[in-house]
């Protein structure tokens, strides 16, 4: 006979304000089984926890159900709690009366009846619990870090430092991401370059890292401490082991007037090239869309130059294996392109860019080589506006509904640089809010303002109208004074939204982890689990969570490290035994299970078996890897003939809980 | 052909090559053959019939016999090889075991649509342009040769033999079949309508389970329906709504691997149309996840059982709504 205990929280007022926890404890009282059922203030407290604690020493309870908040806040707490009791912690069912109960209903009446009755199918469901005893999985002792930009190399930096190898998988030829496009940084106006390079080289010359270039992941399997990565190595028609990284190549190569996506297309390149000085790896790359030998097998050029016979145009994607204990995430972000904002002209006025394209302008390494000139005349621009908030804090289709974070303080740098350099320059930028938390962040701001003479207009740009005297006419409103203005500007920057890089989302599918509706990660907690996934194992550093600047993204980096370094520290780790098994007598042998499994824990054997009509057979029956499943329950569903079956959410518990809840 | 079948069974049992023959048995009545095993050659002289009314899918019946010694010789029709196919898929008919030979399909007969026009004693049945002649006890009659075609080959989705060891015959093609049209009338009714069309057909319903112990797909070791422990074993209906109950669980289980092979609406005594309610699943999972044909091939993973990052999303049910 089963002895049940009951335990309603009141969780302050969060549930006791919609519910009326006394009922809920009586009414649960006369289920079947029940020999306690009681309610207290805070059951994951101290005193709360000894509550129940006693009651299954006093009561000899066979089973425990808390009616709390969801299970990913105190089941643990509840499940130790049982288990320094003497009761398996397997025992122990929580009905969330919180999350899905008090928090979304407002009605005492209605809200009551509801956790009664999840009350009823957490009892309705512990009936049938089992005892389980949880096993233990190594840990490979190594990382994966997913994205070379500053939070990826940061990330592997800091994981390299304490003792575990990690591969940095990077998609473009080079790490270093979108720093290294970027000319200076606020709010200290160091060089982009001056500090991000000795990070590339630092990755580089690190003995525990191994950087994947010009790589992406394909596939990914296993689960945390153990996850199995493929690695696709696209082709660059260079072998990475041969090249020196002289230059030669694309200094030959005939097809020059490829697009410079480093430069933001502004100038041209090469069709092998190298993407910038400071490189890592410094291996060129033939882009097979412009190369005249991929494309019409005539030329060959680059590989008559190169002295170490580097040229390869046979070469293939390849695949790599490898196993890790850990991922993390760092994909980064990308700034929107603003042609579907026909009102500031972008798509056909050369003279309108974005701030991105604005930082290569006036970088030395960019196509004028560090003078700010106008795209379409290469004039010295003597009037430039700044336009806040294109596509962020957008309420329509067009754009993104968050506020982008870092536009404030880079387009006060801009405005700042521009005024120091070339103090002829009348700067305008418009704004709806100027936002700069941060540390030193308001300092800087206000002095771009008071000491640089920059006009902050409150207001936003109606109409950029691009005029045939080469100058541009932009429209717009000042809401401090309530004037329309008309600016004859000779430049117009556009600080656009961010938004995640596109292959976040395929990634997050593959690594089975969550995101959010504008394709950003979504951190395990927002305030309490700011690095790791939901999915465990998997930590997100940088942008790809959502938008940072600088500073904040290396913070982040190291903390997704530290994260990544306290899993990998460990041996094993222990795994969950709510795992499945297959009833070999109901199994067909079909497959469905293997097919759906997503951590390969399923295999197939052969096996002899007495049948029902007393002859003998072989039959081919599935068998659970224990170790490796996850005890997602895909197979539960999946198996047609119902042989699998999962530990602690086992198909006849699920269905007493939907019966106990329709009775 | 019936002739060929029996001599090329005969030179493949002479020569080792097997040592059984899956076919058709003759009955008592001139249409009511039955699926057999023939060890000898005398056995197929005898009884092997091959003929208008041979409608049986055989290749159910091969997932135990070929486990047996030996390697045994099937006939399979074009839409028998589907069945075979996805059984191949499912590991449940040793391949090896089994020698196949493919065979001309339908168009069969139902000779219930022949007595249904008043004709008994039906002794033979020959094909004259359009016109069906039958013989019978009492002389020869006729009748319009497509209102005697059985409901599996009027909508005829493909003679095309997907997996054989030889043929007799052409391989055949896939057709162009309209057998989704009952599917989308039903789709157009409203949902009482349909319900009570459905409510109509299904409460005829004796739970003899010919259906499923006829079904390819239906192949379960120990099937729900008989298995205690599944909550819905072998349950005298206890409302109207639990007479639709064992058919769709049915439809849900064979969802995705039912090759449309048509046996279950043959063999149901009380004559309900149950291969619209897996005609309805097929269609869907098509619209969803492009066309599917389960058993086509043995390398083509079933939408509903595979995940692809441009499969739709669940909200498309509730976007396309439920009328």
């Amino acid at each position: 006979m089963q002895r049940i205990g009951v335990f309603v929280c009141h969780c302050g007022t969060n549930i006791a304000a919609t519910v009326d926890v006394k009922a809920v404890a009586a009414a649960l009282a006369n289920e079947p089984g029940v020999v306690i059922s009681q309610d207290y203030q805070y059951m994951c407290s101290e005193s709360g926890q000894d509550l129940v604690k006693a009651s299954i020493k006093e009561h000899n309870l066979t089973g425990v159900v808390v009616c709390s908040c969801s299970p990913r806040m105190h089941e643990n707490t509840f499940r130790k709690a049982a288990a320094s009791a003497g009761l398996n912690p397997y025992l122990v069912e929580i009905a969330n009366i919180r999350e899905q109960c008090s928090w979304i209903h407002k009605e005492i009446a209605s809200a009551t009846d509801k956790a009664i009755v999840l009350g009823k199918a957490a009892i309705a469901k512990v009936h049938l619990n089992t005892p389980l005893t949880a096993g233990e999985s190594p840990v490979v002792k190594r990382a994966l870090v997913i994205g070379g930009g500053i939070a990826g190399i940061q990330t592997a930096l800091d994981i390299a430092e304490a003792g575990f190898e990690v591969d940095i998988v990077e998609k473009e030829p080079t790490i270093g991401g979108k720093m290294a496009q970027i000319d200076k940084t606020f709010p200290t106006l160091d060089c982009a370059a001056c500090i991000l390079t000795p990070k590339m080289v630092e990755a580089a010359q690190n003995e525990k890292i191994t950087i994947h270039s010009f790589s992406e992941i394909s596939d990914v399997k296993g689960f945390v401490g153990n996850f199995t990565v493929t690695i696709k190595k696209k082709a660059r028609y260079v072998d990475e082991t041969k090249c020196t990284g002289c230059g030669l190549c694309t200094e030959k190569c005939p097809m020059k007037k490829v697009p410079n996506e480093f430069n933001m297309g502004l100038d041209n390149r090469t069709a092998v090239y190298i993407p910038f000085a400071q490189a890592v790896p410094k291996v060129a790359s033939i882009d097979p869309n412009y190369c005249l030998m991929l494309k019409n097998g005539k030329c060959g050029i680059c590989s008559k130059v190169c002295s170490v016979g580097a040229i390869d145009y046979k070469q293939t994607d390849r695949f790599v294996e490898q196993k890790y204990g850990a991922i993390v995430v760092a994909t980064g972000f990308n700034p929107i392109k603003p042609d579907k904002y026909d009102e500031f002209a972008y798509s056909w006025c050369p003279d309108v860019v974005t701030s991105l394209e604005l930082e290569r302008l006036m970088n030395a390494a960019g196509p004028n080589g560090g003078t700010l000139l106008r795209p379409s005349d290469k004039k010295h621009p003597h009037t430039i506006v700044f336009v806040q908030c294109v596509g962020s804090r957008c309420d329509d289709e067009k754009g993104k509904p968050y506020c982008s974070k870092i536009c404030c303080m880079y387009t006060a740098k801009h405005a700042m640089l521009i005024r120091e350099k070339y103090p002829d320059t009348e700067v305008y930028v418009f704004y709806i809010d100027v936002r700069t938390p941060g540390k030193n962040f308001d300092e800087f701001y206000r002095r771009a303002v008071e000491q640089y003479g920059v006009h902050y207009i409150k207001g936003m740009v109606g109409k950029v109208n691009p005029k045939s005297d080469g100058k541009i006419d932009v429209q717009a409103s000042d809401l401090l004074t309530n004037e329309q203005l008309h600016i004859d500007a000779d430049m117009v920057v556009l600080a656009t939204a961010i938004e995640p890089d596109k292959t976040a989302r395929p990634l997050a599918t593959m690594l089975t982890t969550q995101m959010d509706t504008n394709d950003f990660f979504t951190e395990a907690h927002p305030k309490l689990r700011p690095v790791e996934s939901a999915t465990a194992g998997i930590f997100l550093s940088g942008a790809c969570q959502g938008p940072k600047d600088i500073p904040e993204t290396v913070a982040q980096a190291s903390a997704a490290a530290a994260k990544a370094i306290g899993l990998l520290c460990k041996n094993s780790i222990t795994c969950n035994p709510c795992v499945a098994h297959s009833d070999e007598m109901m199994c067909n042998g079909c497959s469905s299970c293997e097919k759906v499994c997503p951590y390969g824990a399923i295999t197939y054997e052969n096996k002899e078996f007495r049948m029902p009509d007393r002859t003998t057979a072989i039959r081919r029956v599935a068998s659970v890897n224990p170790a490796v499943c996850q005890g997602c329950g895909a197979c539960t569903v999946a198996c047609p003939s119902g042989a699998m079956d999962l530990n602690g959410f086992s198909n006849s518990q699920i269905m007493s809980e939907v019966d106990a809840i329709c009775k | 052909m019936q002739e060929t079948m029996i001599k090329r069974a005969k030179e493949l049992l002479a020569d080792g090559t097997v040592n059984r023959v899956m076919g058709w048995k003759k009955g008592e009545f001139a249409y009511d053959s039955s699926p057999a095993v023939f060890e000898s050659a005398e056995e197929l002289e005898r009884d092997f019939v091959c003929d208008d009314f041979t409608q049986a899918n055989l290749s159910k019946y091969l997932i135990k016999e070929s486990r047996k010694d030996g390697k045994i010789l099937a006939f399979l029709k074009p839409c028998d090889t589907y069945s075979f196919n996805q059984l191949l898929n499912e590991h449940r008919i040793i391949r090896e075991n089994v020698y196949v030979i493919g065979i001309p399909g339908g168009p069969k007969l139902d000779v219930e649509k022949i007595k249904a026009k008043g004709i008994n004693g039906i002794t033979g049945v020959s094909k004259d342009g359009f016109t069906l002649k039958i013989e019978t006890l009492y002389g020869t009659e006729t009748m319009p040769y497509y209102e005697a075609v059985s409901e599996k080959c009027s909508n005829c989705k493909s003679k095309l033999h997907v997996e054989y060891d030889e043929l007799i015959g052409d391989e055949g093609t896939i057709l162009n079949s309209k057998r989704f049209e009952m599917v989308e009338k039903l789709e157009n009714m409203t949902a009482q309508e349909r319900y009570d069309f459905w409510q109509g057909e299904l409460s005829k319903c004796i739970r003899c389970n010919a259906c499923r112990n006829v079904c390819p797909a239906c192949t379960c070791e120990n099937c729900v329906f008989d298995n205690p422990k599944s909550g819905i074993a072998q349950k005298a209906a206890a409302d109207s709504f639990e007479e639709q109950m064992y058919h769709i669980i049915r439809a849900f289980h064979v969802a995705g691997r039912c090759t449309d092979c048509g046996e279950c609406t043959r063999v149901c005594p009380v004559n309900i149309p149950l291969h619209l309610l897996n005609r309805k699943f097929i269609k869907d999972i098509n619209s969803f996840y492009g066309e599917f044909q389960a058993g086509a091939d043995r390398t083509t993973k079933c939408p509903l059982t595979d995940y692809d990052v441009n499969d739709c999303e669940p909200s498309i049910v509730h976007e396309r709504g439920v009328e």
